[in-house]
């Protein structure tokens, strides 16, 4: 205690105890507090990335990556016990829209969209967030290839829609212009193809991609040739269904 | 020289003003607190996570500058009016415009002081040279905000000068935003004398969402002509502000 304060005995005694009552008061309060029962909140509908920007005060990098942290929390927080699947797919894909305007350099809303909210069982709602990528992919191919190279193995794969697959694969084939593309996502194409038993033209485009000199690397030049000579039997073969049907299996993407 | 001396005078006793005040001790809060709700933040990120360390801690540590400075020179100024130590200091042989300017270029020191402090932290997870910059603006806005305090609180009380200083800074940071939405397509039906209104009311207030930009710090892509134009547009306004707050305060009866 300073040396400038009065000592204890000048407070009066009704305003020590209403101190104390007012301390025990708050604590009992806090303590006994009955914790929510969980609830089952929905996303409410996405404000537009304008407003987003408004209320950032000048500053949209934040404002995107706290309402990121805002959605992931209609999953993760402990009161909430809808889970991110069962959300409303609309206004999920409505935020993750706004929030890609209001940073479009950030890559946190496309992160979750691809690993997270892609991930559900209900081929609609992962057909919406696919989706969602494709538009954001339009917006700069050079660098968020990697974001429709994921989409179109997710419709490969999980959603056996190769139609789709092959449309998100040859988006990157021809809009990626990055040089860092790995040349199988550029390659993705051919393969679905392949896939989807359109064997001439897998093979015409893996002719064409081999013959563009645009393979530098001498091992993967030999495995595209390989794979040319694969597909030109199957071709071969497919038009002649008399010879025996002994095809390896290629490698899955 | 002669005009100068008095000037550096008295901005050094704003300096010291500022050190007794314990500003330094709140600046030091503002940059733990800051550093802490980063770290926080991080851990719930899933992604970014250094984008979103150096995003939190820049505009918490942006908004305390503001508010600290814009806080230290209404009560600094209240203070004085209220011992009335601008009388006893314009008794002395020092004309008006030399006791403004040296209150301003001390309460600009601290900000820039206050700038430096602040810009420590963020090089934990930005490149030196994007701090710097950052460093810069935000020496620059807290001078500007400076200015806009010292104008206002020489012309109204407490209260209302800080509610008009973080008015004008809020309204700076956000008026691009709200000339985004006013022109938008619903606002387009019928709605261009509003429009206009709001284009001719943004001539009118700092530009301040261009400078001090996070996006300078978290995506390294601050040119030469973005800083310079932050810089030099915060400097204009800061000149108005000056020259609107000495136009006033020489026109006044103490």
């Amino acid at each position: 205690m300073s040396a400038s304060a009065r000592p204890l005995s000048s407070v009066p005694r009704w305003v020590a105890l209403l101190l104390a009552a007012g301390f025990a008061a708050q604590f009992g309060w806090q303590v006994l507090r009955i914790t929510p029962e969980s609830q089952t909140l929905d996303l409410p509908p996405a404000p537009s990335a304008a407003m987003l920007r408004s209320a950032s005060l000048g500053e949209p990098e934040f404002a995107a990556r706290i309402a990121m942290l805002y959605l992931q929390s209609f999953d993760l927080r402990g009161d909430n016990a809808i889970p991110y699947q069962q959300l409303d797919y609309g206004r999920l894909v409505a935020w993750l829209r706004a929030i890609v305007e209001t940073d479009p350099r950030s890559g946190y809303a496309l992160f979750s969209a691809a690993r997270i909210y892609a991930d559900n069982p209900d081929a609609l709602k992962c057909r919406a967030v696919l989706e969602f990528l494709r538009d954001a992919f339009e917006r700069d191919p050079d660098r968020l290839w990697p974001w429709l190279v994921h989409a179109a193995l997710v419709a490969k794969h999980r959603l056996r829609d190769l139609p789709l697959a092959l449309r998100y694969a040859r988006a990157v084939d021809q809009r990626a212009r990055d040089p860092r593309a790995p040349l199988w996502a550029k390659q993705m194409e051919i393969f679905i193809l392949e896939d989807m038993n359109e064997l001439e033209a897998a093979r015409i485009m893996l002719g064409g991609l081999i013959a563009s000199g645009k393979v530098r690397d001498p091992n993967e030049l030999q495995f595209l040739q390989k794979r040319l000579e694969s597909l030109e039997r199957k071709s071969e073969r497919a038009s002649r269904p008399d010879l025996p049907s002994s095809i390896s299996r290629r490698t899955p993407i | 020289m002669s005009r100068l001396r008095p000037i550096a005078v008295i901005a050094r006793f704003v300096l010291l003003e500022a050190r007794r005040s314990g500003l330094p001790w709140l600046a030091v809060a503002c940059i733990a607190a800051s550093v802490g709700v980063a770290l926080f933040l991080s851990q719930v990120a899933l992604t970014e996570t250094r984008e979103f360390q150096a995003a939190a801690a820049a505009v918490l540590l942006r908004f305390s500058g503001a508010f600290l400075i814009a806080t230290y020179v209404v009560t600094s100024v209240a203070r004085e009016t209220g011992d009335r130590g601008l009388e006893l200091a314009l008794t002395l042989p020092i004309s008006r415009l030399t006791y403004y300017a040296g209150k301003l270029a001390g309460f600009a020191c601290c900000g820039a002081l206050l700038a430096m402090a602040f810009a420590m932290p963020l090089l934990l997870w930005s490149p030196p040279a994007a701090v710097a910059m950052w460093c810069a603006s935000l020496a620059m806005e807290t001078a500007l905000v400076a200015a806009m305090a010292l104008f206002f609180s020489m012309a109204l009380s407490v209260v209302p000068a800080f509610a008009a200083t973080a008015g004008l800074y809020l309204l700076g940071r956000s008026i691009s935003a709200i000339q985004a939405i006013a022109a938008e397509p619903l606002a387009e039906k019928g709605e261009s004398a509003l429009r206009g209104a709001m284009d001719a009311f943004a001539v009118l207030v700092p530009r301040l969402d261009s400078a001090t930009r996070t996006e300078w710090l978290i995506y390294g892509s601050a040119t030469p002509t973005d800083f310079l134009a932050a810089l030099g547009g915060s400097a204009i306004y800061f000149a108005v502000v000056v020259a609107a707050g000495l136009f006033d305060f020489s026109r006044r009866n103490l």
